[in-house]
C-alpha cells in the first residue's frame, strides 16, 4: 500500500498552498515586521497584538470571521464580486487568503526579532557610506538578519501545511481545490481507512521533524517558540 | 530664544567654511547652536558627556533630523528650511565610536561597500591611499572578528576615507579602546591631521586628544556652545572649566631650530622666543606642538641667574583667578609680541607675597615641556 491518487493530489495541493502562502507572507510580513521593529508609534502595541491573534485564537474562530468577511455579504466578498473575481470561500484562493492571516505571526515575529537585534547602527553606517533605504535593506538587513528570514519562511511553510480548522471553515473539502493533507487524513479516519491515514499521518510526523531539525541546525541559539 | 553666534575671525576662516545652526528640544535635553567653523583642519567638538557634542555631529551627518536647522558645508547647502539631504546623499565620511564594521564582509569588503556606491570601484588610488594612511594593507582579507579593537577602528577610518568625503566626522573614535590601542591609533590620526585636505570634525571628551589633534576647539556645555577658537586660545581661557582642571595647560606651536648634540637637547622656536627640550628626533624646520602644564610653571619677579631650570621666559600677567582656596591660576603671555599664552598655577600665598597684579612683567620658569606630536 502507498499513497492513493487522491492522497498525492492532496499532498501536491498542500505544497502549492504552503509555498504560495510562504512567498506572500515574506512579501507582506517583512514590511510589517520592519515597521514593528523600528516604530515608536503608539500603534505598535495594537498592531503587534492583531498580528499575534492567530497564536491564541481557536482556528475555527478565525475561520468563521474570515468566512463572513469573504462571503457574499461581507466587505471582502463584495469587493471581490465587484472586481469580477467572484467569491473566495470554498476556493483555493480563499484558502490562500485565510492561511496568510493564520500563519502571519509565525513569519512576522522571527523577522521582527532579527531586525530588532540588528539595531540602528548598521543602517546608519550604511547610510554614511551612501547606501539609500532600499540598498540598505538588501545589502545590510537581509544578509545580517538572514537566520530570522529563514526561520520565518520555514515556520510559515510548516504552519500552513499543518492547518486544519481554518481550512474546514473556509475551504470545505473539495478535491484538488481545498482538500489538503490534514483534511484528507480526517476523511480517511472518518471512512475507517486507518491504513491510508497512517501513511499520510506518518509522513506529516517525519516532515515536521525534519523541519524542526532544519530550524535548530540553522539557528542553534535562537529558539523562536 | 536668540542664540549667541559663534564664529572665528574671518581671516582664520578663509573662503571655505561650515555654517551650522540647529535647534532641538527633547524633554530632558535641548540643543541650540549657531556655528561657523573653518572649512579645513581638525575642529574638536569638546565637552563632557551629555553636553550635546555627539548630537551635534549626528545632526550634521543627517542621522538626526530637526526641522529647525541650517547647514552649509563649503558652499553646499545640506539642510535649510526647505531642503533636507538624507545622510546617504551627503558627501561625508563618518567614524563611529565603536568600529561598527559590517560583520558579513571582510575588511576589503567593508572598504569596497562605500567605494562602489560613490562610483569609485575602479579608483585604486583612493583605496591605496586610505589603506596606506591607516597601515591596514596586511589586514584586508580578514573578517572583523579576526581583528583587534584598534585594527577594526583603523579599517573603519579607512572605510570612511575611501569614499573621498568632503567632510570627515569622527565620534570619539578612541573612546572604546584601552590606552594601549589608543596609543596605537593616535599616530595615524596625527597623520590624517597633517595630510588630509578636508575639514574634520572630531568629537572628544579627552583634553589630551584635543590638544594633540585639533586646530580649532568648540567647547560644548549643556547643548550650547560655550567657546570657540584656536586650540591654544580655548585651552588658556581662565573662565572655562578646561583651565581649572588639574591638567590645565597651554598649547604652543613651535619649530625645530636646532639640536645640541653634546647635551642631547633640542631648541624650539616659539612665537617671539625659544624653548629647550630633551632631544627630539625631528628635522630642523619641522613644526611641533608642545603642551605646558600650569602646574609646571612657577613665577619669579627677577630673572633667576642661577637655576637648574632651562626654560625661563619673560612674560606679562594678563589675568589671575582663584581656583581653589590655596591656588591661583595665572594667565601670562610671552614672546616678543606677547602672542604666546602660558598658564601658571601658584599658591595664593605666593601671589600676595610677590604682590603680583595684572599687567606686571615677570619671569616664568617652565619645569617641563611635553611634546604632543
Amino acid at each position: 500500500m502507498g499513497f492513493s491518487d487522491a492522497d498525492l493530489q492532496a499532498i501536491w495541493l498542500t505544497l502549492r498552498l504552503a509555498g504560495l502562502v510562504t512567498i506572500l507572507l515574506l512579501l507582506i510580513g517583512t514590511p510589517i515586521a520592519w515597521w514593528l521593529a523600528r516604530t515608536r508609534s503608539r500603534w505598535k502595541g495594537p498592531v503587534g497584538a492583531v498580528v499575534a491573534l492567530p497564536l491564541v485564537l481557536p482556528p475555527t474562530v478565525l475561520g468563521f470571521y474570515l468566512l463572513l468577511a469573504m462571503g457574499p455579504n461581507g466587505p471582502v466578498g463584495q469587493l471581490t464580486q465587484a472586481l469580477g473575481i467572484g467569491l473566495l470561500p470554498f476556493t483555493f484562493w480563499g484558502l490562500v487568503v485565510a492561511s496568510v492571516f493564520y500563519s502571519m505571526p509565525f513569519v512576522v515575529q522571527p523577522i521582527q526579532n532579527a531586525i530588532e537585534a540588528l539595531g540602528e547602527r548598521p543602517l546608519e553606517v550604511a547610510a554614511t557610506l551612501r547606501a539609500g533605504p532600499w540598498d540598505r535593506f538588501f545589502s545590510v538587513v537581509l544578509p545580517l538578519a538572514r537566520p530570522g528570514f529563514l526561520t520565518a519562511a520555514i515556520l510559515g511553510f510548516a504552519h500552513t501545511v499543518g492547518e486544519f480548522g481554518v481550512v474546514l471553515m473556509i475551504g470545505g473539502n473539495i478535491p484538488g481545490a481545498t482538500r489538503v493533507v490534514s483534511v484528507q487524513i480526517y476523511d480517511h479516519v472518518e471512512a475507517m481507512e486507518y491504513g491510508q491515514a497512517h501513511w499520510l499521518a506518518a509522513s506529516m510526523v517525519v516532515f515536521s521533524f525534519l523541519v524542526l531539525l532544519a530550524l535548530y541546525t540553522l539557528n542553534p541559539r535562537q529558539r523562536t517558540f | 530664544m536668540p542664540t549667541e553666534r559663534h564664529a572665528l575671525a574671518a581671516d582664520a576662516l578663509g573662503s571655505d567654511q561650515i555654517r551650522a545652526r540647529f535647534h532641538l528640544d527633547y524633554a530632558e535635553f535641548s540643543l541650540d547652536v549657531d556655528l561657523q567653523l573653518p572649512g579645513r583642519g581638525v575642529t574638536a567638538l569638546f565637552g563632557h558627556s551629555g553636553s550635546g557634542k555627539t548630537t551635534l555631529l549626528r545632526l550634521i551627518a543627517g542621522l538626526i533630523q530637526v526641522r529647525d536647522g541650517h547647514l552649509k558645508v563649503n558652499g553646499d547647502v545640506w539642510q535649510d528650511g526647505r531642503t533636507f539631504r538624507p545622510t546617504h546623499q551627503r558627501p561625508l565620511g563618518y567614524v563611529f565610536q565603536e568600529a561598527s564594521l559590517f560583520p558579513h564582509l571582510s575588511a576589503r569588503g567593508n572598504l569596497a561597500y562605500g567605494m562602489r556606491r560613490v562610483g569609485n570601484a575602479m579608483d585604486r588610488q583612493a583605496l591605496t591611499q586610505a589603506v596606506e594612511l591607516l597601515g591596514i594593507a596586511h589586514l584586508l582579507e580578514r573578517r572583523p572578528h579576526q581583528l583587534s579593537g584598534g585594527e577594526r577602528q583603523r579599517v573603519a577610518i579607512a572605510r570612511a576615507l575611501a569614499v573621498q568625503p568632503r567632510l570627515l566626522l569622527m565620534d570619539e573614535p578612541l573612546a572604546a579602546l584601552d590606552l594601549k590601542r589608543k596609543l596605537e591609533i593616535l599616530p595615524y590620526l596625527e597623520r590624517l591631521h597633517d595630510q588630509l585636505e578636508i575639514p574634520v570634525l572630531y568629537v572628544s571628551h579627552a583634553p589630551d586628544e584635543v590638544a594633540r589633534l585639533a586646530d580649532t576647539v568648540v567647547l560644548m556645555e549643556e547643548g550650547r556652545v560655550r567657546a570657540l577658537g584656536p586650540v591654544a586660545d580655548v585651552f588658556s581661557r581662565l573662565d572655562l572649566a578646561l583651565a581649572q582642571d588639574q591638567e590645565a595647560s597651554a598649547i604652543i606651536e613651535g619649530v625645530i631650530l636646532g639640536h645640541d648634540v653634546d647635551y642631547a637637547l633640542t631648541h624650539l622656536g616659539i612665537p617671539g622666543g625659544r624653548l629647550t627640550v630633551a632631544r627630539v628626533d625631528r628635522e630642523i624646520h619641522d613644526s611641533v606642538r608642545v603642551r605646558i602644564h600650569a602646574r609646571d610653571v612657577s613665577l619669579a619677579l627677577d630673572e633667576p641667574g642661577t637655576s637648574s631650570i632651562l626654560n625661563i621666559l619673560p612674560a606679562r600677567i594678563l589675568e589671575m583667578r582663584e581656583i581653589e582656596q590655596a591656588q591661583v591660576l595665572v594667565k601670562l603671555c610671552t614672546g616678543a609680541s606677547k602672542a604666546t599664552p602660558l598658564l601658571a598655577r601658584i599658591t595664593r600665598h605666593s601671589r600676595d607675597r610677590l604682590r603680583l597684579r595684572e599687567g606686571q612683567e615677570v619671569f616664568a620658569q617652565v619645569k617641563a615641556v611635553a611634546l604632543m606630536d
